[in-house]
């Protein structure tokens, strides 16, 4: 026995348990280091056979607390093993788990972005005597072990855009993929193709993957997990955490840190708890499918035995969808079910194809949709009576036959159909005239030429004709801050030497926007709802769903409640139906007044129900946002899983042909616009508003480097070609009717 | 010709600079620093968007406008007596007393001590290209000019005209302006030197570099 070695091992096994307990003190980790040491200071007198002797006691009292410690971890020290520079990487386990791999699109360091690894991987699996290669595209983010130029699996935009593309080869190749999920979160920048929009377009495109994906959840860092992460089956390490938010930030956030001050750390262990970011919390909300059990105190690169596990369980995984979708499949379903439910079975006994056939394709699609539709709905509070329910449920029905019949059936035979009524209403309008004329010819002799010059005489002897619409006082919308007798200084005065402008001139005729410089001043969401839309034409749906705290998030139903009575509604997201012009459309908008127009449950199934409104009524869906500040953190990952559901229902709602136009207000960050919003082909902005991935005070905590005061200018994400044009707030209601008319897919009802 | 020894002394015996904040339009003064001896500094950031010291706010029309330091210094004197009270555009408000930078000394010395040859009229101003390579390639110093020299290309909406450099014989010790950038009627363009004075001026410069302790 080599005890140098032996010894070595033990510090560095003290060691990484000192680094995963961190700061705090615990009487395990003190026995450890004070037994360990004492054998040190000892060894020298010992005989080797009572070295030997005491040395393996001193392993066995090791496993012994390491056990003991696995089950006294707290979440954010579930948090620092995932970081730990000894944790497996997405290398390892291309190592282990596959029998061969061919790294591509960059090779370490040479590559477009070394933090996004990609490998077209082999599994080789021998049933009976013969032998399979089956492939599968292996993405995900590689933090390396210390390795700086991987950026800690930090993916920059191109890096995400790269894992696209190779989603696609994929798909051409129709081979699985396997997504691993190991990063902090994006890195948060707008250079071109930006961090939120190539997030959105990601999530875009997977959620019309016509191939397997499985995602296994490492490191689950929000918008970057979710740029690879929106899968058919997701696993998820035991010791690993999925998360809305870092600990730290959630602690800053929470405890008002400024930049530059320390969080403190008990601070960040109570929101690292409050946000059920572990492996069981998140099979728990329903988030995660199944959960791969680790090694004591998490999966490190010696553990070959947890790689056999993994490989076992993603085969399974993979086994287990391509039966889901494909036609014989009775008895290995049955099989591929039981070892699911015996962990350490031998996945590679039963032989699957994994690749699909068009139709099992189709199936794949739509079950990956139903999956990803039925989640997070539990935290939604829905006050809608049973009646109410059943009423809503069948004019919902309503719609989709009536859909069915007038655009679906109807389109089909419209011009047969009309075709044959054109001829027989010809043929009997004959026959009527035949039978008609004589009467006709006695009216027109007792007329005796005279014409109706009424309505003539009336056009040349008046200048203009009076209207009753006109002797209607049009309603003004007043917003309360033009009651304010106060003056108000445009910010661009030291650049213009803009005037300083009267609140109740300012925010009531100019509608908010400074008449020396252009620059637009915050307006209420309901200016909008009554210069936009025509005149008493909203009609809200879904008002009773509400926002609440499913997580039991400490101090957010007192905010919520405080949010409902300040603003008057349930959610930050209202939806309606108006009209712009005559033509009906259907609008989500996101109301920065309520927590900061951020989306959790309530807001993304009202989202969802908006969208599928408009897609069943073939009407535009305008996404209004007033303002958000991205995901609510307090509800954890059921607020991140919304980018995906979202993003999927707008898909499905594009797919068919429909117009969604999406028009972003004062600040919309985060995570709605690397997801549903930032998907849409046709962005638009109001002029001073700004749109980006995270805030400038995210990106100095972040990357360290400051970034120029209108980095998220509209006119800057306009020429970095996030959005289409840049819009005057008062030209919206013109501007929007324009898209209406000209943009937009091929089957809105008024085309 | 003027002494640089003096005048590097004058600096030493009085090396800041008064700056009086004056209020920018009418309203009632509320001063935030209103002790004299306070530290204040000027806009920060690389791009200089975190603003300076708020010195005072001037409310009018129930409308507050924030007054801040412009500039590095400490506060001399504070009108504390017009606390409160409505005054006009451009009443005194205090003064901040500038305590001058390495760079600030330079440039005062060299504005004194160098022919300063102005420019005529708002426009954008270019060496002529000879000129050009030679300044960009040994540097403005190794350019020797002359009266009536033809030395500048004037370039204003759309026509360009050749300004004569107008002066004493010399060197072109320091350049005022950058391409592209429209450059005010009066302002100087560059600096001329005579040669047998170019080792006096070297030798203050490297003594202000070296000796000049600048005062926070």
């Amino acid at each position: 026995m080599d005890i140098d070695k032996t010894i070595f091992e033990l510090r560095e096994r003290l060691k990484y348990i000192q680094d995963i307990f961190g700061p705090k003190e615990n009487e395990n980790v003190l026995l450890l280091r004070a037994k360990l040491q004492e054998f040190e200071e000892q060894l020298p007198k010992l005989d080797p056979s009572e070295q030997i002797r005491q040395i393996s006691s001193l392993e066995d009292l090791f496993g012994f607390l390491e056990k003991k410690l696995e089950r006294q971890l707290t979440p954010m020290d579930k948090v620092r093993i995932v970081r730990h520079p000894q944790r497996i990487s997405l290398k390892d386990i291309l190592e282990h788990v596959y029998d061969n791999y061919t790294e591509i699109g960059g090779q370490d360091e040479y590559s477009v972005d070394p933090s996004m690894l990609i490998a077209r991987a082999y599994i080789t699996r021998r049933v009976g005597n013969k032998v399979f290669n089956q492939s599968v595209m292996v993405i995900g983010q590689e933090k390396g072990h210390g390795q700086e130029f991987r950026n800690g699996g930090s993916v920059k935009p191109w890096g995400n855009a790269k894992a696209l593309q190779y989603m696609k080869v994929a798909e051409t190749e129709n081979i699985p993929i396997h997504a691993y999920v190991n990063t902090p979160g994006a890195f948060p920048l707008e250079d071109y193709p930006g961090a939120a929009q190539q997030i959105a377009r990601n999530i875009y495109e997977m959620a019309g993957l016509r191939v397997p994906v499985i995602a296994i959840f490492s490191e689950g860092g929000s918008g970057g997990a979710e740029a690879i992460g929106l899968a058919d089956v997701r696993l998820m390490l035991s010791h690993g955490y999925y998360s809305v938010i870092s600990p730290e930030g959630a602690a800053a956030i929470e405890g008002r840190i400024r930049q530059g001050q320390r969080v403190p750390s008990d601070l960040v262990e109570k929101c690292a708890k409050q946000l059920k970011i572990t492996a069981e919390d998140n099979l728990s909300l329903g988030l995660v499918d199944r959960i791969i059990q680790e090694p004591v105190l998490g999966a490190r690169t010696e553990h070959f035995d947890f790689f056999r596990t993994l490989r076992q369980e993603v085969i399974n995984a993979t086994d287990e969808i391509v039966l889901r979708v494909r036609g014989m499949n009775y008895f290995r379903a049955k099989a591929v079910m039981r070892q699911k439910k015996s962990p350490g079975a031998n996945a590679e006994n039963i032989f699957v194809r994994w690749k699909l056939g068009a139709a099992a394709r189709d199936r794949l699609l739509w079950k990956r949709y139903q999956r990803f539709m039925t989640m997070s709905r539990h935290a939604v509070l829905d006050r809608r009576s049973l009646g109410r329910r059943v009423y809503d449920y069948g004019t919902d029905l309503g719609w989709s036959v009536y859909s069915f019949f007038k655009y679906d059936f109807w389109r089909k035979h419209q011009k047969k159909v009309t075709q044959v009524a054109e001829d027989v209403g010809a043929e009997f309008q004959v026959v009527l005239n035949k039978c008609f004329a004589p009467i006709k010819r006695i009216k027109g002799s007792l007329k005796g030429g005279e014409g109706d010059a009424g309505g003539d005489q009336c056009q040349l002897t008046q200048l203009s004709r009076w209207e009753e619409r006109e002797a209607e006082p049009k309603k003004e919308y007043l917003s309360p801050k033009a009651k304010q007798d106060v003056t108000i200084t445009c910010p661009n005065t030291p650049i213009h030497g803009c005037l300083d402008m009267w609140a109740p001139d300012l925010f009531g005729e100019w509608a908010g926007v400074c008449i020396h410089c252009g620059h637009h001043f915050p307006m209420e969401y309901d200016w909008y709802l009554r210069n936009v839309y025509d005149p008493d034409s909203v009609r809200e749906f879904n008002a009773q769903i509400e926002a609440k705290n499913p997580l039991g998030y400490e101090g957010l139903d007192l905010k919520l409640e405080e949010a409902k009575r300040k603003t008057g509604l349930k959610s930050s997201c209202m939806t309606f139906e108006a009209t712009i012009n005559g033509v009906s459309v259907v609008t989500a908008m996101l109301a920065a007044g309520f927590r900061g127009g951020s989306v959790g449950a309530a807001e993304g199934e009202k989202f969802i129900r908006a969208v599928d409104r408009a897609r069943k009524k073939h009407t535009p869906f305008i996404a209004y946002v007033h303002g958000t500040a991205g995901i609510r953190i307090q509800e954890g990952t059921l607020g991140v899983i919304q980018m995906p559901r979202c993003t999927m229902a707008v898909r499905r709602y594009l797919e068919d042909g429909g117009l969604y136009l999406v028009v972003y207000d004062t600040n919309s960050y985060a995570g709605p616009v690397a997801s549903f919003l930032g998907c849409s082909p046709y962005q638009f902005a109001i002029r001073s508003s700004r749109v980006g991935f995270a805030g400038p005070g995210v990106i100095q905590e972040t990357t360290g480097m400051p970034v120029e005061p209108h980095y998220h200018g509209a006119y800057q994400a306009l020429s970095r070609g996030h959005i289409q044009g840049v819009w005057d707030r008062r030209e919206m209601r013109k501007n929007v009717y324009q898209a209406l008319l000209t943009v937009g897919g091929r089957n809105l009802y008024y085309r | 010709m003027l002494n640089i020894t003096e005048l590097l002394d004058e600096i030493k015996a009085s090396p800041f600079e008064e700056v009086v904040i004056t209020a920018p339009h009418t309203g009632t003064v509320e001063f935030v620093v209103d002790a004299p001896g306070a530290n204040v500094v000027g806009p920060s950031g690389a791009w200089r968007e975190k603003p300076g010291t708020l010195l005072a706010r001037l409310d009018r029309e129930k409308n507050k406008k924030l007054i801040h330091a412009a500039l590095k210094g400490v506060v001399e004197h504070v009108h504390t007596e017009l606390a409160g009270r409505f005054v006009q555009a451009g009443t005194r408000l205090m003064t901040i007393r500038h305590f001058l930078s390495k760079e600030e000394v330079l440039d005062r010395l060299l504005r004194k001590t160098l022919h300063l040859f102005n420019a005529p009229e708002r426009a954008k101003y270019y060496f002529r290209p000879d000129v050009d390579i030679k300044v960009k390639s040994k540097g403005c110093q190794s350019v020797e000019v002359r009266p009536d020299m033809d030395l500048f290309i004037v370039s204003r909406m759309k026509r360009e005209s050749q300004l004569n450099y107008v002066g004493p014989e010399g060197i072109i010790y320091a350049v005022y302006f950058e391409a592209n950038q429209n450059v005010d009627a009066g302002a100087p363009l560059i600096g001329v030197c005579r040669k047998d004075q170019l080792s006096t001026i070297q030798d203050v410069v490297s003594r202000v570099q070296s000796e000049w302790v600048e005062q926070d």
